[in-house]
């Protein structure tokens, strides 16, 4: 295994594709020529591919998780795995991608800042491309690979791999995936290796980036423009009943930077009763910091004493948003029992809950032919846009802007189940 | 349009996101509590709780759920760190479930890993508790990578591989009835590697059984065996058998868990930067190399989180 240092950056991506496509065979691969692979679970698969009468180790076998999966053969829920090259960790979210499966590929592109796209060579562009590009596109994944696997099968001719890309190109132009994401293609063989980790000889017409080396240039989330500033309050720290007379004013505000940066001395605005103050320090643990930015675990300390709860959002005062009563949104169904018009349920947006009824289902997705179809009901793995009322106000930005404060999860009140997520329009 | 700003350092970025989730079950469950065992996962969690809840004491009390078979070593760290910190630590014992009945062995010296299972959900329903928060990592095992980050067991604690809450972006649902129970793993996305830099990182003290040092140790099927342990009842556990030879050797725990099912490694690091390059040169996993109970078929670590094991 390669060593790590403390200061290596951190990529979360995703895989899109289906049993046949390799994508397991891929993400061992990658487990494997990074070396992340450890004797004794070598041993294991091998044992369990010679068990299955297999002549090579199979790689695939690294990702598959359960038993129920592993006797099906098939893998059915989000896997996460890890690796780390020297400059970079990586998590990778493992999503089976068939269609019934529409809520995995939402869950792992929903923390994905990049998705490989996974396609047969010898199939080309299949529905199931236009799909995993569509929900990739509606998740909001910055940066998308089309990885045209399996070349050894079409004896690495460019003119298969140069076929492929050009139709992915049109059907990606069509669906506006081209103009809003970053698209990036390359062909290999996962199960030879070729352009993963190592180049080797047997496409010498290609001559860009090898997989890794595109996941080491892609860029870290919230790095490449500059983001408002989106405080959700998680917990008030006021250890008033303490024995040190210090603290008997103390009044932290706790939570995660989702989006921005902040300062010592900014002006802020404390959503949604709309209390003004500034920042009088920044704490980390026991460190003060004169400034902290996105993805930052912090405790903010204001000039005034204001009240101020959990569910609560602080934002820079130039950058304060409306609080709204109704959110339109396209929400991807999770759960085997359908959306109910008539039920209330429950919105978690950012630390902030709100009872939300059903206004209008406007129209269903068609996952496979993009088409819009008129629909009353929303049954699992089903995409629909729709609007919400709702009982308490949401400090809300589209998804397109802020992928935090534009996302949202439907609760189930009776069985507190995650029944839908939703992407504010 | 584009600026290019500096991200996170993954373990700045892998810090922040287990304050959150602490933060998360602190702000969504009213009766949390986080377990404890002196280990080194654990370790990390209360340095990440001390940062997301200082000034403040900690919105849950320490559980640590003792099979009776651990090292003394750690034991004392465990009530010293505690202490140190002033926060309540409650001790359950396997023990005590085995003198009430609930716990049964098949045989004296077996392993008690699986059977703190019963412990753990005895304690819950002693104290109530409607969250227990622990140190498990997804790489620890392959049942582990499709661990959700709030994993939800139901009335007799079980884990249901196919009823698993989805998890989107970083909105948990913490959510349970009266009875049920949410899981939460602050450290889910950590490795080991990730483990130990942090720990060298915020200079965290550890027990002293993590780092290199001269024991007795046994060969039995084939995996290391500290020999002679002395507990804290007097008792002295792992006795050679007839023909079993002691050797001593120069070793050190990767994990500490139960005596009988924690086997050390041969190793000279006896500090923390020497234990992160043992780390990146190692040719075994954590629990290849030192979890003998996880050995007994491919699927066990799953077969025991059905259990309600954590």
């Amino acid at each position: 295994m390669t060593n790590t240092t403390q200061n290596d950056s951190l990529l979360r991506f995703m895989t899109c594709g289906s049993v046949d496509d390799g994508k397991s065979t891929l993400i061992g691969r990658l487990l494997y020529d990074t070396k992340t692979i450890l004797a004794d679970t070598l041993t294991q698969i091998s044992n369990t591919s010679k068990k299955r009468g297999m002549e090579a180790v199979d790689l695939s076998l690294l990702t598959d998780g359960l038993q129920a999966e592993r006797e099906q053969g098939i893998t059915i829920d989000v896997a996460y795995r890890y690796f780390s090259t020297g400059t970079r960790k990586y998590i990778i979210a493992d999503a089976p991608g068939h269609e019934q499966y529409t809520r995995n590929m939402v869950t792992a592109a929903s923390t994905a800042n990049l998705a490989i796209i996974l396609i047969d060579a010898r199939r080309g562009v299949l529905t199931q491309t236009r799909r995993h590009s569509y929900l990739a596109h509606l998740v909001g994944i910055p940066h998308i690979v089309v990885a045209v696997n399996k070349m050894d099968l079409v004896n690495y001719d460019q003119a298969v791999y140069d076929k492929i890309c050009a139709d992915y190109a049109t059907f990606a132009a069509e669906i506006g995936l081209a103009a809003a994401r970053d698209i990036r293609f390359i062909p290999m063989s996962a199960l030879n290796g070729d352009m993963l980790v190592d180049r080797l000889e047997n496409m010498p017409w290609y001559t860009g980036e090898t997989l890794l080396e595109m996941l080491e240039k892609a860029p870290a989330a919230h790095t490449e423009q500059s983001e408002a500033f989106r405080f959700p309050v998680q917990f008030v720290c006021r250890p008033h009943a303490s024995d040190d007379p210090e603290l008997h004013d103390f009044r932290g505000f706790m939570g995660r930077i989702e989006s921005g940066e902040i300062a010592v001395g900014d002006a802020v605005t404390v959503l949604p009763n709309g209390y003004q103050s500034k920042v009088k320090a920044i704490q980390l643990g026991a460190e003060q910091l004169q400034s902290a930015s996105t993805e930052q675990s912090v405790t903010l300390l204001l000039d005034d004493e204001i009240d101020t709860s959990r569910g609560d959002m602080i934002v820079k005062s130039a950058e304060a948003i409306e609080p709204v009563k109704q959110v339109e949104a396209f929400v991807c169904w999770l759960s085997e029992t359908p959306l109910s018009t008539a039920r209330t349920y429950i919105i978690r947006h950012t630390t902030r809950e709100s009872k939300a009824k059903v206004g209008t289902i406007s129209y269903k997705v068609d996952v496979n032919t993009l088409e819009q179809q008129a629909t009353s009901d929303l049954k699992m793995n089903d995409i629909a846009r729709i609007s919400f009322k709702l009982a308490q106000p949401l400090m809300i930005d589209s998804y397109k802007n802020n992928r935090a404060t534009g996302a949202f999860i439907i609760i189930d009140e009776s069985t507190n189940n995650t029944v839908g997520a939703g992407m504010i329009v | 349009m584009t600026t290019t700003k500096q991200p996170l350092s993954h373990l700045d970025w892998l810090e922040s996101e287990a304050i959150y989730i602490l933060r998360e079950v602190a702000g969504q469950c009213s009766n949390p509590v986080l377990l404890f065992s002196g280990g080194k996962d654990s370790l990390c969690i209360l340095r990440l709780a001390e940062k997301a809840f200082r000034p403040g004491k900690f919105p849950f009390p320490l559980m640590h759920i003792d099979t009776g078979h651990n090292y003394q070593e750690v034991l004392d760290f465990r009530d010293q760190r505690a202490a140190e910190l002033g926060e309540r630590l409650i001790v359950r014992s396997v023990e005590d479930s085995m003198k009430r009945g609930t716990v049964v062995l098949k045989s004296p010296d077996e392993p008690r890993n699986k059977h703190q299972s019963v412990t753990l959900l005895e304690a819950i329903e002693e104290f109530g508790f409607d969250c227990c928060i622990g140190g498990a990592r997804r790489d620890e095992e392959k049942a582990r990578a499709k661990e959700r980050i709030m994993s939800f067991r139901d009335e007799f604690g079980q884990w249901d591989p196919k009823n698993q809450r989805p998890e989107l972006w970083n909105l948990y649902n913490a959510r349970s009835h009266k009875g049920e129970n949410i899981r939460a793993f602050p450290i889910s996305n950590w490795t080991e590697m990730d483990v130990w830099q942090y720990i060298e990182r915020e200079k965290l003290g550890l027990p002293s059984i993590y780092f290199s040092h001269n024991r007795d140790i046994i060969m039995r099927g084939g995996a290391m065996m500290p020999a002679n342990v002395p507990l804290a009842n007097g008792e002295v556990i792992n006795q050679p058998k007839a023909g079993e030879e002691v050797i001593n050797m120069q070793v050190r725990f990767r994990t500490v868990g139960d005596i009988t099912c924690t086997a050390p490694v041969l190793s000279d690091a006896d500090n923390v930067s020497k234990i992160v390059i043992e780390t990146a040169t190692t040719t075994i996993t954590e629990r290849g190399a030192t979890r003998l109970d996880d050995q007994t078929s491919d699927a066990s670590m799953e077969q025991r989180k059905k259990e309600g094991y954590f």
